[in-house]
Parts: structure tokens; C-alpha cells; sequence
């Protein structure tokens, strides 16, 4: 029977110690906790986006919940679900796809933690439920593809486009710019566009298709959504034994190392730089949420544009 | 070329439909047949068929194609479902071979034989992997797989350290863009693969055995044969045909993408097995008929692609597609449409 007594004693101690342990630590200042849900690895430029977050977090001290989602919204709903369990300070993630965001967005927004968007947009009645949102502006990547294009071409071209995953935010507004740069140059004209996911295997299946309508004699220039669709489609230009970067002019978004790799080769004709580093601007905001200060609605990345005639100079610095 | 093809075609199914009229096979056959005379008619460019490179060029060699990853995988699901399973790692174990092939070729510099084999022997072992739950440990088959089919695509990427690994070597490339006397490579491929499970299965009395596990599993284990062996050799073969698609898939575009390499793709073996005849229940097979139902689909999805149906919607045509076949393949459905028309000609005659 003198187990009980020797438990309590115990109890006191560890709950002494606790105390003093805290009233140690009370003056260092509390690590900010951060969740952060990604979309998963489904290319390049998304691991060197994961990768600069994850370095500036490491770099700052912040302690960083890192959730990969694999490409399921499922997946980032339970992860943004264990944030709010976990009590994290601040929540930011790149949403999968634009909608299904406001019932988890009104529980984090209910348990008080502030949300930070990355790279992508949501769709919500509600511009309550997140504070800001950091990241490219697509519909601005799109119109200057477009705008590129149309210098490029003098204006005038027919063009296959492969689309991103459809009904993500990049895919709708990389369009909706492009075409809005369009509208000013009557001469250029979509005449195929089919989505390709987003992935070098489909881009490059749905190019072997364009490439075998009677009328893919007239394509005379390629839009991409993203540069892996247009390094897919390269290899079937190149199996259809046509030069792409000469008979077919290649515009693609994202400025990976492969697509200067293929610009160095005369393959590819621009990319449309899409930055994915953005840890250090990331976290420039988190810290400022966190401590309750006013942040704007929107915050755009730098990027720029590159074409052929650049990429030799600047492949050296790409490291994604 | 544009005339002599598709007319050797035409008459290669008419032929295949008079020839299989009592068969189960005869159905997705007249469904691909009814699907490719739509495109005849109505798709322009669909049957164009022309030398381009020394090698013939078209949609309907896109179709051999890009269709060999889900023939393959097929094959080894045809005899997994008639062991009366089902497996659904085998998208993830080619994102595993493919990443394997690459890492072991462009990381580890080995020759691409080498990477190959090692490829496939992983392969092998993630069979393995699957049949030792299912048939040793008992484990349900949906849910056996499953593992894999999650945790698959994890090993992938660690194998990959999360990368896109692109190589440029001829061997390699070949597996999945080269042509053979005119034709795709992978045709060779899967019709090797055929003969091979159809001579294994058909020639000798394998064929019986997994049909009689897939059948009475009880059964057939009191009249002696090895159940647990045969099903454990089931899925060690589609670990092997889901080892030699990822190949193809990573050979294709040149470089292993271990989040998208047959991604899905396992639905689609699953379909083209279904389509084929070759019931989820288990026992009787179609290696045939799974082969067509993959035609079935990859016929589908370049339709779609070549009439320019917006992705968006693109589902919705698929399914009714599918959904079609599924009920001209249901005796049920045929029954019950033949006595409606019978009992019309009766009433009329009376």
C-alpha cells in the first residue's frame, strides 16, 4: 500500500519541476508554430517551392508542421483539421483546386487561427476566412505568355494550347490571361486546347493527338500551361518529325531548369518565370499575421520573363 | 497506306466478331467495332495512317501505344480477379519501377540492362509483397493492395528523393517510343506477354487452376490443388506486367514522375478486365477480352482528344461509353430486350 503515497510524491516533484521549468523559459520568447499544408511533389518547381519553405523556416527558428497532400484535397482538409488540433499559430497552404475550401476555412477561422494562402487562390462568399494570400498572379503570367506570343509571331498565329488541371486556380487564370492578350491581336487564334494535367506524359499525349488532325498542318505555335506539358509535347513535335522551337513556336509558364535546359537546345522558346521561392517573403508575412499586424490582401511574387535568347545566361542560376 | 490499313482492320474485326459470336468476347469486340465506325465516319484524321520516319504514323498506332500500359497491366489483373481478387497497387508499382530504372541508371550510373532487371525485380518483389498478405496471411485482397497502393508512390518518391529524374539514353528510350518492322515496340511487347500468360495458362493446366481457386477456393484446395501457391503466384505476375507498364510509362516520356506514373491507372486494368468479360466474382477468364477493353478505353480517350472535347466534361462522355458496354455485356439486360422484341413479333403474328 505505499505505492500511493510514493505516486504522489512523484506527481509533486514532476509538477514542481514543470514549474520551474516554464518560469525558466518564460522570458525566451515563444516559438512560433506553423502549419503549413502543400499540395504534394508533382513537379520541379513544387519541391523547390517546399524546399525554400522549409529553409526558411528552419532559418528563423519557426517550428514548421509540414503536411503533404499528395494532389488530394481530402488529404489537406485532415491536415488543416490536425493544425487546428495541434493549436498551431498560423496555417498557410497552396489549395489543390479553387473550391471546397469553406467549411474547413470556418473551423480554422472559429478556432481562431489566422490562414495564409500560397501560390494559389480559393473560391469562398466569405474574404474573411483567410487574411492574405501570397503568390504569382496567373491571370498576369497568362497575358504575358500571351503578349510574348504576339511579338514573337507579329500577331499572327494558330494556336494549340494544353491546359492545366482543370479547375485549378493556375490553369483557369493562366487562360483567362492569355486570351486576354489575345483579344488585342486578331491575327492569333486557339484552335485546339485539351488539358494535360499538368504532367510531361499527358502534354505529351495530347500533343501526339493534336499533331494527327487533318488541319495540325496550320499549328504554328503551342501554349502551355505549364513548362512540363511542354517538355511532353517536344518529344511528340519531335516523333511527328517537326522542329519544335522552329515550326512550332513553344510558350510555356513556370521557368524550371528543364525548359531552360530545352530553350539552351533551341526547343523551347520562352518561359513565363513562375517563382516558387518564396520562403523568405512567406515567412516575412507569417511573423507580421502572427503578431496582429496589417497585412495587404494580396502579395505578388517577383518573376520575370526569359526567353531563348537569355536562357544560356541564366541556366547557370536555376536550381530547381 | 491511308485506305489498305483501315480496311485490313475492318476486316480483321469483322472477322474477329463472326469468329467469337458465342463468345463472351464478343461483345467489347462489337463495342470497339461500333466506337472505331464512329470515328470513321464522323472524326476526320482518325484513320489517316501514314510513313512518317520509317515507321507508321497515326492515331491508331497512338492507340497500340499509349494503350500497352493498360494491356499490360490486364494481363496480371486478369488473373488476379480470377483468382477471385483484385489488386490495386499496380499504378504505384510502376511509379516504383520507373523511379527504380532511373535512379539506378542516371544516379548509380548503371548500365541499362542492369537498371532494368532491377527494376522488374522490384517489381517482382512488390507482387510478392501483395501475394504474401492475400494468400498467406488472408488478408482481403482490396485491402492488401491497398497498402501498397498508398505507400507505393511514397517509395517512389523516396526513391526519387521527390524529383523528376529525366534520361536521355537510346536503350531506354526505346522501350516506350521505339518501333519494331514499322510498328511500336510495346505492340511486341504485349503481344509476347500475351502468347506467354496464354500459352502458361491455356497449354498447360494453370489456366484451370486459377480458375478453379477463383471458383471454390475450399474446393479446389480438398481436390489438391495448391490454392495458396496459385494465388500467391497470381499477383507476383502482375507485380511483374505492373513493373514492365511503369517501364513503358517512364520510357515514354523519357523520365521517371513518380507522382503521376500510373496514377489511376489501376482503374483502368480493372475496367478493361471487367469489360473484357472476366467477372469480379472470380473463375473463368478472357485474356482476349481484357486486351479489347483496353483498346476499348485508350480508343475512348483518344476520340476524346482528337474531337477536341473540353477536359472539363470529358468524364461524361467516358462513362456513357462504358456504362453501354457494361449493359450490352449484361445476359440479363439481352434476355429481357430479345423477349420485349419476341413478344412484339408474337403480338404482331396473332
Amino acid at each position: 500500500m505505499h505505492s500511493i503515497p510514493r505516486r504522489l510524491l512523484s506527481l509533486v516533484t514532476s509538477a514542481l519541476a514543470l514549474a520551474a521549468t516554464s518560469a525558466l523559459f518564460a522570458q525566451t520568447p515563444k516559438k512560433l508554430v506553423v502549419g503549413f499544408s502543400q499540395i504534394g511533389a508533382e513537379s520541379g518547381w513544387r519541391t523547390a517551392n517546399t524546399d525554400s519553405i522549409k529553409a526558411e523556416a528552419a532559418k528563423r527558428g519557426i517550428d514548421l508542421k509540414f503536411a503533404d497532400a499528395q494532389q488530394k484535397q481530402e488529404n489537406q482538409i485532415k491536415a488543416l483539421r490536425s493544425f487546428i488540433a495541434q493549436g498551431v499559430d498560423v496555417i498557410a497552404f497552396s489549395p489543390v483546386v479553387e473550391t471546397g475550401w469553406e467549411p474547413v476555412l470556418r473551423e480554422i477561422k472559429a478556432a481562431g487561427i489566422p490562414v495564409v494562402l500560397s501560390d494559389r487562390a480559393v473560391k469562398v462568399s466569405d474574404p474573411s476566412l483567410f487574411v492574405t494570400i501570397i503568390g504569382s498572379d496567373f491571370v498576369e503570367e497568362g497575358r504575358r505568355a500571351g503578349e510574348w506570343l504576339a511579338r514573337k509571331t507579329g500577331g499572327k498565329a494558330v494556336i494549340a494550347e494544353l491546359v492545366g488541371t482543370p479547375g485549378s486556380a493556375p490553369a483557369i487564370d493562366r487562360k483567362k490571361g492569355f486570351e486576354e492578350a489575345l483579344a488585342k491581336n486578331p491575327g492569333m487564334k486557339i484552335v485546339k486546347s485539351q488539358s494535360g494535367n499538368f504532367t510531361r506524359a499527358e502534354g505529351k499525349q495530347v500533343m501526339e493527338a493534336f499533331l494527327k488532325a487533318p488541319d495540325a498542318k496550320d499549328i504554328t505555335a503551342l501554349f502551355a500551361h505549364n513548362d512540363d506539358m511542354a517538355l511532353g509535347a517536344i518529344q511528340a513535335i519531335e516523333e511527328a518529325g517537326l522542329k519544335p522551337g522552329k515550326d512550332i513556336v513553344i510558350v510555356s509558364i513556370d521557368g524550371v531548369k528543364g525548359a531552360f535546359e530545352a530553350m539552351v537546345a533551341g526547343k523551347l522558346n520562352c518561359t513565363v518565370e513562375c517563382n516558387p521561392q518564396i520562403g523568405p517573403q512567406l515567412f516575412d508575412l507569417i511573423e507580421k499575421v502572427a503578431a496582429g499586424q496589417k497585412v495587404p490582401a494580396r502579395v505578388a511574387v517577383k518573376e520575370g520573363v526569359f526567353d531563348e535568347t537569355q536562357a544560356a545566361a541564366e541556366l547557370p542560376h536555376r536550381t530547381y | 497506306m491511308s485506305v489498305v490499313l483501315p480496311l485490313v482492320l475492318w476486316i480483321a474485326l469483322a472477322a474477329g466478331l463472326c469468329f467469337s459470336r458465342r463468345s463472351v468476347v464478343f461483345w467489347p469486340l462489337l463495342a470497339l467495332a461500333l466506337l472505331l465506325l464512329f470515328n470513321q465516319l464522323f472524326t476526320p484524321g482518325f484513320f489517316h495512317v501514314e510513313i512518317r520516319g520509317g515507321h507508321l504514323y497515326g492515331t491508331l498506332i497512338d492507340i497500340l501505344n499509349q494503350g500497352a500500359k493498360v494491356m499490360l497491366l490486364a494481363l496480371g489483373m486478369t488473373l488476379v480477379i480470377a483468382t477471385g481478387g483484385v489488386d490495386l497497387s499496380v499504378g504505384a508499382i510502376m511509379a516504383i519501377a520507373g523511379a527504380v530504372l532511373a535512379q539506378r541508371f542516371v544516379g548509380a550510373g548503371w548500365s541499362p540492362g542492369l537498371a532494368i532487371v532491377a527494376a522488374l525485380a522490384l517489381s517482382v518483389v512488390a507482387g510478392a509483397w501483395n501475394g504474401l498478405l492475400v494468400a498467406v496471411l488472408r488478408i482481403q485482397p482490396i485491402v492488401a493492395t491497398l497498402i501498397l497502393m498508398v505507400a507505393g508512390r511514397g517509395i517512389a518518391q523516396l526513391i526519387t528523393d521527390g524529383q523528376i529524374i529525366t534520361f536521355e539514353n537510346p536503350t531506354l528510350v526505346y522501350l516506350g517510343n521505339g518501333f519494331l518492322l514499322g510498328l511500336p515496340f510495346t505492340l511486341t511487347l504485349v503481344l509476347v506477354m500475351l502468347a506467354l500468360t496464354a500459352v502458361l495458362t491455356r497449354r498447360t493446366a494453370l489456366g484451370l487452376f486459377v480458375e478453379a481457386v477463383g471458383d471454390n477456393e475450399t474446393a479446389s484446395h480438398f481436390t489438391g490443388l495448391p490454392a495458396r501457391q496459385v494465388k500467391f503466384l497470381a499477383y507476383v505476375f502482375a507485380g511483374f506486367c505492373a513493373g514492365l507498364a511503369g517501364l513503358v510509362a517512364a520510357s515514354n516520356i523519357k523520365c521517371a514522375d513518380s507522382n503521376h506514373a500510373g496514377l489511376y491507372l489501376e482503374l483502368d486494368a480493372i475496367l478493361a478486365v471487367v469489360i473484357g468479360g472476366t467477372a469480379l466474382t472470380g473463375g473463368r477468364f478472357y485474356l482476349a477480352g481484357s486486351m479489347i477493353g483496353a483498346l476499348l478505353i485508350q480508343t475512348l480517350t483518344q476520340t476524346l482528344y482528337m474531337r477536341n472535347v473540353s477536359a472539363d466534361i470529358a468524364p461524361v462522355p467516358k462513362a456513357i461509353v462504358i456504362l453501354a458496354v457494361c449493359l450490352l455485356q449484361s445476359p440479363k439486360l439481352r434476355e429481357r430486350l430479345a423477349r420485349l422484341g419476341g413478344g412484339r413479333k408474337r403480338r404482331a403474328g396473332a
